[in-house]
């Protein structure tokens, strides 16, 4: 059994027992305050550092050439805790787009519900592509339902591209240029 | 003319009287602003910044200072007040419920009649005070009228009629009643040293100031003054005695039923209270207008020389009210039993003790300079 040692409490003296001493070292203490650095910000002007892992609004994102990089795998929409992501699957035109022929699809619509999303972060961790990414933008707000769906174009608007050199499609593009199955 | 020249004894008070009020009010306006930016700053916040004049606050430089220490938030606080629905709940006692908050405000406004704020030295080389009304007795009339303000806070209380403000008004009275006294007796030794028989001043607050030109009563009275100033926190429902407010426990106290002009009216009366106990507490123990203990005034006895005298005496009155802000921010509630027991059981014997200790003093120091 665990031993229990019980502290004798010191019994105050006179001086703490006025609450006098004690009174004004938490008025000094309250005194010194007024000079520190204030740590609230001016919201809507000031806006707070957000570090690189954030997870904020769910956008999709281009590569560095501006192509789009998901192809409709519906991994995330099937991962998506709250049902918040829709995906309608398409198909890449390749006489439109010839050099993306090769990966053949790319979702038609891509709809994430605002009203649903919990900022899991799971779409992010489940894109084989790395083409979802939970970003910066932390406070947004509509006058309708409608208006809290993000469609494709509203996604890719958010996501922008990423600066990101090494692109498996291009590869397998190239390995299938070079006359082997498997690069 | 002969009309005029009539009338003039009846129309300066008047005068006289609509001004004070005017700065007064003001000042209460500008004190709720200060306890917000204060308490703001203390908790490391900023405090309201964001209210601007139309014309006022868009002149370059000094239109963005004003904005950012919210001097133009005070406006916008009494606007709302005034232009929000006035709603009285079903239950209330209704006239009771309308007459609470002007009694609250009330008994401030009227103790400011016999509140001296400076010095001016008349034709005859005299001092005289700067004051509404310069009567002999105006310690008493402060202590008779102010304690009537509590009743405003009980009439409001009891006329909610609702459990919260019932509490808040219960609260109140038995604060007043147990600090009221400890606040009298704490201020018989200063009256007995400072309207000693044979002085011309009797219970006037000016005689208590011109007997501190030399030493201030806070110096060779610490235990009045302590004694007092604990009272007047109690009595102005100040923390770390808002029994009457209590909201942590009791919502919004005795204003919980509440609202727009009628809060507003609490609001101010409050305020009011704070500064009326920082001038007297200002006045009793603090030397008034008096320059520094020990040292004369260094302003002449002309009109600067007055003027000076009452900037330095508002001078101290803005401190004492920082001072109830600051300590509002820095301690927490005392407990409703903690608060009783504090008065009737630590400051009234205190008090007492004090006032014979004082008694001897004076009967001792009598016999031996006869």
């Amino acid at each position: 059994m665990a031993k229990t040692k019980v502290l004798e409490r010191k019994p105050l003296s006179f001086a703490e027992k006025t609450f006098l001493p004690q009174i004004g070292a938490g008025l000094i203490t309250t005194f010194g305050n007024m000079f520190k650095k204030n740590v609230t910000l001016q919201y809507p002007e000031e806006r707070p550092v957000i570090p690189d892992n954030y997870r904020g609004v769910p956008t999709l994102v281009k590569d560095p050439n501006g192509r789009e990089k998901c192809v409709s795998c519906q991994l995330c929409e099937f991962v998506c805790p709250p049902k918040a992501i829709r995906i309608t699957p398409g198909e890449i035109d390749p006489l439109a787009e010839p050099d993306r022929a090769h990966v053949e699809k790319a979702p038609k619509e891509f709809d994430i519900n605002m009203l649903r999303c919990i900022y899991c972060g799971l779409c992010e961790e489940v894109c084989p592509e790395e083409a979802i990414y939970l970003q910066d933008v932390f406070s947004l707000s509509g006058y309708s339902r409608e208006e809290m769906i993000n469609n494709k174009d509203k996604l890719y608007e958010l996501g922008g591209t990423v600066p990101d050199k090494h692109s498996k499609w291009d590869k397998k593009k190239t390995a299938e240029q070079a006359g082997s199955a498997h690069h | 003319m002969e009309l005029l020249d009539a009338s003039l004894p009846y129309l300066l008070p008047i005068v006289y009287a609509v001004a004070m009020i005017s700065v007064f009010m003001g000042l209460c306006a500008y004190s709720v602003l200060a306890e917000r930016k204060v308490s703001s700053w203390i908790q490391g916040r900023v405090g309201p910044n964001r209210t601007r004049m139309p014309l006022l606050g868009h002149i370059p430089i000094l239109g963005n200072l004003l904005t950012g220490f919210g001097l133009f938030q005070p406006v916008a606080d009494g606007l709302k007040f005034l232009f929000k629905e006035e709603i009285v709940p079903g239950h209330v006692n209704k006239g009771y419920y309308t007459l609470a908050p002007i009694i609250a405000l009330a008994p401030a406004l009227i103790t400011m009649v016999v509140l001296p704020f400076g010095r001016y030295v008349d034709a005859d080389g005299i001092t005289q005070p700067l004051v509404l009304a310069n009567v002999d007795l105006g310690m008493l009339i402060i202590l008779a009228i102010s304690s009537l303000g509590v009743y405003g806070i009980v009439l409001a209380g009891w006329a909610s009629n609702s459990k919260y403000p019932f509490l808040g008004g219960i609260r109140a009275s038995a604060q007043m009643i147990s600090y009221e006294l400890a606040m009298g007796l704490a201020l018989l030794p200063v009256f007995m040293w400072a309207a000693a028989p044979g002085s011309d001043y009797g219970m006037s607050l000016f005689g208590v100031v011109q007997s501190q030109q030399s030493a201030w009563l806070i110096l060779w009275q610490p235990l009045s003054a302590l004694i007092f100033l604990v009272a007047l926190f109690a009595e102005t429902n100040r923390l770390p005695f808002d029994m009457a407010e209590s909201e942590t426990d009791l919502v919004g106290g005795f204003h919980t039923e509440y609202g727009c002009f009628k809060f507003g009216l609490f609001f101010v009366a409050e305020y009011a209270h704070v500064i009326m106990g920082s001038a007297l507490f200002v006045l009793l123990f603090a030397g008034g207008w008096n320059f520094l203990p020990w040292l004369a005034d260094p302003w002449g006895d002309g009109l600067i020389g007055s003027l000076l005298s009452v900037a330095w005496f508002m001078a101290k009155v803005f401190f004492m009210i920082f001072f109830f802000i600051w300590v509002r921010w820095t301690l927490p509630r005392f407990r409703y039993d903690q608060v009783m027991a504090l008065g009737w059981k630590i400051l009234l014997p205190l008090a007492v003790g004090n006032l014979v200790l004082n008694t001897i003093i004076i009967a001792l120091y009598d016999t031996i300079t006869r």
